[in-house]
């Protein structure tokens, strides 16, 4: 297997979410920190998607937002294409690396700047990477990028309130696209948008896929939208990875308890009227996260050991799991 | 259905007035919904879904009117009474859940000063038998310690734990109908789950009509019994829920079923509809479908068509009626 175009290695993110000082001292409050995202890794291989799920505040956006350099880690390291996205000081390269990844945002009415027209949201990165020499060339390149999103060139004149979610989703496709990336990480996508327009972003999306090469890290808590579009999954649990493992592995043979359940939770229209076992429990609070493995309060299969010992992130048989239980071929 | 229908919509139409002319929100929407039966009404953002729930509690949003047709309740119109006697039938006869469980809750009281208040408004007991009801509900709606959790804010509940206590308010006297609009898509799939079952649960136990406002397919297949399908301002399919999501007619619906990506199949490619829902200001003329639909034809963009027959289904399309002779 060739050198993955990116790799993440014990990953960690910890927020300071602390009273104010003058608090901690009066009312002898301790500091408090949040563990967003706790020792996350993965590889992701040219031209593939990974995609990441799990319940809101699992750190999925977490791991997105340190990807890209939007927040940098506490611990562990991200490596694009065989160099450190945070070690490095050297401005120069560091600017061409964002420039070979760029990122697509869950809400397309929050992530467009109502003020600018299409032409000036999707031709900034071509003039802030100075990658077009003059006006002639910025006005075709735009073109060019809304043409190929399934846009009109004449959209250009247009604010983003004139379009609908599904085209400004698009908009931030093209915007995304302008510097010719390698990599996208997509937070969310069409989480905002209805069926029938996210199938239309979905379909573009892997078009660009098939005729860039592009390579996504594609984050989303649908799990159908998840099988649809990526080649490898993660599961994530309270800023953890728990399972990972290739599409058709992880859908077929689910072995992860969490996992099992989110799968067991999806509604299904092709089985109308099926009562589907309801998952029990909600995700527990970050700042006080359960010993042991942090699932054990919700997990059918919890014995003594899993409130104790957090289990290791661990090759069996050909998928990443971490979990006692099927460690120890209980379930 | 031999039972006569709890809730009965005709020919319901909303307008909006606006400086540019009359916007025509809803048109021509009638169904109607038996006791102790789900409905769920599904379609695209703009659709006018979560306006029809509106329109039949009571609190559409002014400049909007209700135009024309009528809203019965228990074989009692409904749509025209005076501000107060609809507001005594709202949360005593109709009983609603809206999406956001954070926003339908008051912050500044604690839950049980809401649920007591909402008893007392709309059943004669006293405040003690208020507060047991009150704390028999949160159980019912499976919220654990409920004596303990009654004096507590919202802000000390989870998202799906708001939700049952919004679930809780609107069962709080006993309605005989709920309309439900979206009440899942804040919460997480897992939460979802309990959340769905917990509606079900109550509405058998009850014999509680819901009408269930949603864009989500997977939460109608597995709550209701018959589903209608929404496309600018009007029904262009409704039957039960089996036959619409395996048997569609109305073009519009298939696509709809083949824009979801399924958990058992594999495609490259979804289906896709292309293009967006029309504005209200620009609906076009005839079957308000036809600049999307691939198969339309000639009388579709000039005739609209109306509910019609179409198998097990019914469809205001065009190509029940027409369709065999132009396949011929």
């Amino acid at each position: 297997m060739s050198n993955p175009l990116v790799e993440v290695k014990d990953l960690a993110k910890t927020f300071d979410v602390s009273a104010p000082w003058l608090n901690r001292v009066v009312e002898r409050k301790p500091r408090q920190f949040v563990h967003a995202v706790d020792g996350v890794s993965f590889a992701i291989q040219r031209g593939k998607t990974l995609a990441l799920v799990g319940e809101s505040g699992c750190g999925k956006s977490t791991v997105a937002r340190l990807l890209v350099g939007l927040y940098s880690p506490t611990r562990g390291s991200v490596q694009f294409d065989g160099k450190d996205t945070h070690g490095s000081t050297d401005k120069a390269q560091l600017r061409i690396m964002r420039r070979r990844m760029q990122m697509i945002f869950q809400d397309p009415y929050a992530s467009l700047n109502p003020r600018w027209k299409v032409r000036d949201i999707v031709g900034e990165p071509l003039t802030e990477h100075g990658l077009v020499t003059d006006a002639d060339e910025l006005r075709n390149r735009v073109a060019e990028l809304l043409l190929s999103v399934g846009l009109a060139a004449a959209d250009v004149e247009k604010f983003p309130h004139q379009f609908s979610g599904g085209q400004r989703q698009r908009i931030s496709i093209a915007r995304a696209l302008a510097t010719q990336p390698e990599f996208l990480v997509c937070d969310e996508p069409t989480s905002a948008l209805d069926v029938s327009v996210q199938a239309q972003v979905l379909n573009i999306m892997k078009d660009l896929q098939r005729q860039r090469g592009l390579t996504y890290l594609f984050i989303s808590h649908n799990l159908a939208v998840v099988r649809h579009v990526s080649d490898q999954v993660g599961v994530m649990y309270l800023g953890r990875l728990v399972e990972l493992a290739d599409k058709a592995e992880l859908f077929g043979q689910p072995r992860h308890p969490y996992t099992r359940m989110l799968l067991d939770a999806i509604p299904d229209i092709h089985m109308s009227g099926r009562a589907r076992t309801p998952v029990q429990g909600e995700v527990p609070n970050p700042l006080s996260p359960p010993s042991g493995c942090a699932f054990h309060p919700r997990c059918p299969h919890a014995n003594a050991r899993c409130s104790q010992e957090r289990p290791a992130f661990k090759a069996i048989k050909g998928i990443t799991v971490a979990c006692h239980a099927v460690e120890e071929g209980r379930i | 259905m031999s039972m006569t229908p709890l809730l009965e919509v005709r020919h319901l139409r909303v307008e909006f007035p606006s400086r540019r002319g009359t916007l025509l929100a809803l048109d021509d929407i009638s169904f109607s919904i038996a006791p102790g039966e789900v409905l769920g009404v599904v379609g695209e953002s703009g659709a006018g879904k979560s306006l029809t729930g509106s329109a039949i509690i009571g609190l559409l949003d002014p400049p909007g009117r209700i135009a024309g047709g009528e809203i019965l309740l228990a074989g009692q119109r409904i749509d025209n009474l005076p501000y107060e006697q609809m507001r005594a039938i709202r949360g005593r006869k109709i009983g609603a859940i809206f999406q956001d469980p954070l926003t339908s809750l008051n912050p500044l009281y604690t839950i049980g000063r809401q649920l007591i208040e909402t008893i007392r408004t709309h059943l004669p007991v006293s405040d003690e038998q208020a507060r047991a009801r009150a704390i028999k509900l949160l159980q019912e709606t499976g919220i654990p310690a409920a004596e303990q959790r009654i004096e507590q804010y919202p802000h000390q509940f989870s998202g799906g734990m708001r939700q049952r206590v919004v679930i809780a308010l609107a069962l709080a006297a006993e309605p005989q109908l709920i309309v439900a609009d979206e009440p899942t898509t804040a919460l997480d799939v897992s939460i979802q789950a309990q959340i769905i079952s917990l509606i079900r649960r109550l509405c058998k136990e009850h014999g509680t009509a819901v009408m269930l406002v949603t864009h989500d397919m997977g939460v109608i297949a597995e709550t209701c019994d018959r589903v209608a399908v929404m496309y600018a301002g009007r029904i262009v399919e409704v039957g039960p829920v089996g036959d619409v999501i395996h048997r569609p007619s109305h073009p519009y619906t298939v696509g709809l079923m083949g824009s979801i990506p399924a958990m058992d199949e594999d495609r490259e490619r979804l289906l896709q509809i292309d293009g967006a829902m029309p504005r209200l200001d620009a609906v076009p003329k005839g079957c308000a479908f036809n600049p999307r639909c691939p198969q339309v034809f000639e009388r579709c963009r000039h005739e609209r068509p109306d509910l019609i027959d179409a198998g097990p289904t019914r469809a205001a399309c065009w190509l029940v009626t027409d369709g065999q002779r132009r396949a011929a």
